[in-house]
């Protein structure tokens, strides 16, 4: 039986090209990039190269660009870098209860060592208000971090309204985790205010352990890591040569068509949510409605009440189709989704909710396919509900 | 605010009598070329102008480029309205109000080429700047020092509006003077000098000596980013690597310590006239900052400057530290020079080196050295490398592959 990958948040699978670009790069530049020789000098020119691309795709300069190992050490970097920065004895950071584990426990880490924090509700759509970042600032605030578009139910936070506001507060840095959004939802990052935009290579066709964060001009960072002073001594480590290039090419490939792409994604989850909605048993989570600026184009959360996720996962897996539970790194804690939680549901929808989200290479056929999967697999479960 | 257009003047090429046609045309390619990356843009010359119709592309990307490129004396961003009155008085106001810092004084000067607009200048003065008066209460009218000038321009068809206006980099057109090679060592001084010269209508290349292995890869790296830098003002640029470690390594050996400088410098003249006969040059640019080190004295350069026949241009000559400094910082190669890899001209360096070297000695030490030492230099230029460079890197199929990674 043919297996379907729906775990596009989890990680993307890599292209067949990005793979050879690796390998490739790998043979021929071994050398440490920060080595005196030649072959030291052409690793890092090609890295260098790789960065100018990033910045390039991105919208930044090249300088704004700090190689990391991924989307957890770039938000550690922006947050706690950015924390440790300021040398003032009352500080403050504001985020939200729908913010990735990387971003979230690095703030509860932060508060458990005496920093200041608030942390945002979002409604039931699971949107944060502008307005509640406004009233949240203090003097004392350095940073908000906001996610760009959540893991678990694909809903675009409104980043470019909570910029304009972070804007009037000059003391105030704004980060954003956007590992969700490259490629899949259009920005950009400097005119809507943000200081501080973290990536990971595998959401977008690249290999995994390598990231980045664009840092704008003049925005400072105490250093994570210490040791080489790689990375214009915020990121220390030997660079990541073969990876940053496969992610260079990884990013402008999945930049390449994006309109056209994000169009047909938008196109799919539009007939997965259909078809959700005519299965009784199963309530979506998140933004039900097919308006572009309020859902990421290749996320669909769904919960049923009831019936344990993990159930779910493994009879779906069983018929060839292949999701998660809530986000992949929180699947196997059982416990209920932090981000549910938060938009105002009940523990029992909160624990019983699955992430289907794709990529490119599925088609509305398989869709259709995933649809009667999830019929016949409801069906079947249906005699084991729990009644509360 | 939405730009439709960009007026472009043209600086000291006007004066330039019968050949001005030539150069302004030459000026126009360049603009074009620099400009490569919006496609939308279309062009129209005039006299001593050029403009530059945006269709749709972005004004600000526009003018950061446009600031770079030589032989411009200012620019300005127009708006264009229909040819109705309250279309032109509303634009008028917009423009205006975009003015930053907002100005406390203005006047408004009409200028009516198409003369069935139903009102003459005079009187549209008058209707357009009481209309900006009214929406603006803080503002004043001064037609003799007014802090802003607004211009309208009524043609035939639309009525162009504009107040801003921008310096460009003046200069003359590159490559309007001529052709000179570029001492280029990598420190602070010599992109600077590379970066006047281009202003003032120069076409370079380049010519950077390395003594592999006592200079690094880097080294060389670093010399091939500030040329690509070079190379974003003066279009693609010619690097000549030259190849110096034997003729370094025998001055080194011939036992006189604090001539070695001076040796090493009249070498380097030596065989850049040599690349410069090849090339076509009429001339050589170098970094040297009167009094900076023992080989910038004006006993050194005397010495120094004698073992070329080709004029030796010092755009910096007069100039402090400081201000080159503050050159390189706004040419962007400032970064790239104080990165600390050694160059040539570093190592072998005496403790003493003479200040005042004696022409005499020095002919003497060459004369000395003798057919051996013609050999090495002979042997440098055959050895030299010559790459070039665009402002992104190397262009050609040299590196193929790795543009498939990308």
């Amino acid at each position: 039986m043919k297996t379907y990958y729906y775990d596009h948040c989890a990680s993307t699978p890599m292209s067949p090209t990005v793979i050879e670009t690796m390998s490739d790069v790998m043979k021929l530049h071994y050398a440490n990039p920060s080595a005196l020789h030649r072959s030291g000098a052409e690793a890092m020119r090609l890295a260098e190269r790789a960065r100018s691309s990033i910045a390039d795709k991105m919208g930044a300069n090249p300088k704004e660009v700090i190689f990391t190992s991924g989307g957890t050490e770039s938000n550690n970097l922006a947050i706690k870098g950015s924390v440790n920065k300021v040398t003032r004895e009352s500080k403050h950071v504001i985020t939200t209860a729908i913010e990735h584990a990387s971003v979230y426990e690095s703030v509860r880490q932060l508060e458990a060592l005496g920093i200041h924090t608030t942390i945002l509700a979002v409604d039931q759509q699971g949107k944060v208000n502008p307005e509640d970042v406004e009233k949240a600032i203090r003097k004392d605030t350095v940073l908000v971090s906001v996610m760009h578009v959540n893991n678990e139910t694909g809903v675009i936070q409104p980043i470019q309204e909570i910029g304009a506001i972070v804007s009037k507060h000059p003391h105030v840095r704004f980060h954003v985790d956007g590992v969700q959004a490259i490629g899949k939802v259009p920005f950009s990052w400097k005119e809507w205010g943000v200081h501080l935009y973290s990536g990971s290579a595998h959401k977008f066709g690249g290999p995994k352990g390598v990231g980045f964060l664009l840092a704008k001009e003049g925005t400072e960072l105490a250093s994570l890591l210490n040791g080489g002073e790689q990375e214009f001594g915020m990121r220390s480590g030997t660079l990541n040569v073969p990876g940053v290039v496969a992610m260079a090419q990884a990013l402008r490939i999945t930049l390449e068509n994006r309109e056209d792409r994000r169009m047909k994604m938008y196109a799919m989850r539009h007939r997965l949510l259909e078809i959700v909605a005519e299965i009784p048993e199963l309530l979506i989570n998140g933004v039900p409605t097919d308006v572009t600026d309020n859902a990421a184009p290749h996320v669909v959360n769904f919960s049923y009440p009831g019936m344990r996720p993990e159930v779910m996962i493994h009879m779906l897996e069983k018929h060839g189709i292949l999701a998660s539970t809530q986000s992949a790194c929180s699947s196997k804690s059982l416990q209920p989704s932090r981000v549910l939680l938060a938009m105002g549901q009940d523990a029992d929808r909160a624990s019983g909710s699955i992430r289907i989200s794709f990529g490119d290479e599925h088609t509305k056929e398989d869709i259709e396919i995933l649809g009667d999967r999830l019929k016949m697999v409801v069906d079947k479960l249906k005699p084991l509900e729990r009644k509360p | 605010m939405n730009y439709d257009l960009i007026i472009v003047r043209f600086g000291e090429i006007t004066i330039k009598g019968r050949n001005r046609n030539r150069f302004e045309a030459m000026l126009l390619l360049q603009i074009q070329s620099a400009l490569k990356d919006f496609p939308a843009l279309s062009y129209v010359r005039g006299y001593a102008r050029v403009y530059i119709h945006l269709n749709g592309e972005d004004y600000g990307l526009v003018a950061a480029r446009l600031k770079d490129i030589f032989g411009i004396m200012s620019f300005s961003p127009v708006a264009s309205a229909p040819q109705e009155l309250e279309s032109i008085q509303k634009c008028a106001l917009e423009i205006m109000r975009t003015v930053d810092p907002a100005p406390k004084t203005f006047k408004v000067s009409v200028k009516r080429g198409w003369k069935q607009f139903p009102h003459d200048s005079l009187e549209m003065n008058h209707l357009i700047g009481s209309y900006v008066l009214r929406h603006c209460p803080e503002l004043k009218v001064d037609v003799r020092k007014p802090e802003v000038e607004l211009k309208v321009d009524i043609q035939h068809k639309e009525t162009y509006l504009y107040c801003e206006v921008e310096k460009g980099a003046g200069g003359f057109p590159l490559g309007m003077n001529g052709k000179a090679m570029l001492l280029l060592s990598g420190g602070i001084d010599s992109p600077v000098a590379g970066w006047m010269a281009m202003k003032k209508g120069l076409k370079i290349e380049a010519v950077h000596f390395h003594s592999y292995p006592f200079t690094s890869e880097q080294a060389k790296e670093k010399v091939v980013t500030l040329a690509q830098r070079l190379a974003y003002y003066g279009g693609k640029i010619r690097l000549h690597l030259v190849p110096f470690t034997d003729i370094q390594t025998k001055l080194a050996q011939s036992g006189h310590d604090s001539l070695i400088i001076t040796l090493m410098r009249r070498s380097m003249l030596k065989i850049t006239e040599r690349l410069a006969e090849r090339s076509g040059a009429l001339a050589i640019v170098s970094g040297d900052s009167l009094g900076q080190v023992a080989s910038q004295t004006l006993g050194s350069m005397n010495v120094i400057g004698r073992s070329s026949s080709l004029p030796l241009l010092r755009p910096l000559v007069m100039m402090d530290k400081q201000e080159i400094i503050d050159y390189a910082v706004k040419i962007n190669t400032f970064e790239t020079s104080i990165l600390p890899f050694e160059d040539c001209c570093t190592l072998f360096v005496p403790k003493s080196p003479a200040t005042n070297p004696d022409l005499r000695i020095v002919e003497r030490v060459e004369a000395h050295l003798g057919e051996q030492f013609d050999r090495l230099i002979d042997d440098a230029v055959e050895g030299t490398e010559t790459v070039l460079l665009t402002e992104t890197g190397v262009p050609g199929a040299s590196k193929q592959r790795e543009d498939e990674w990308f």
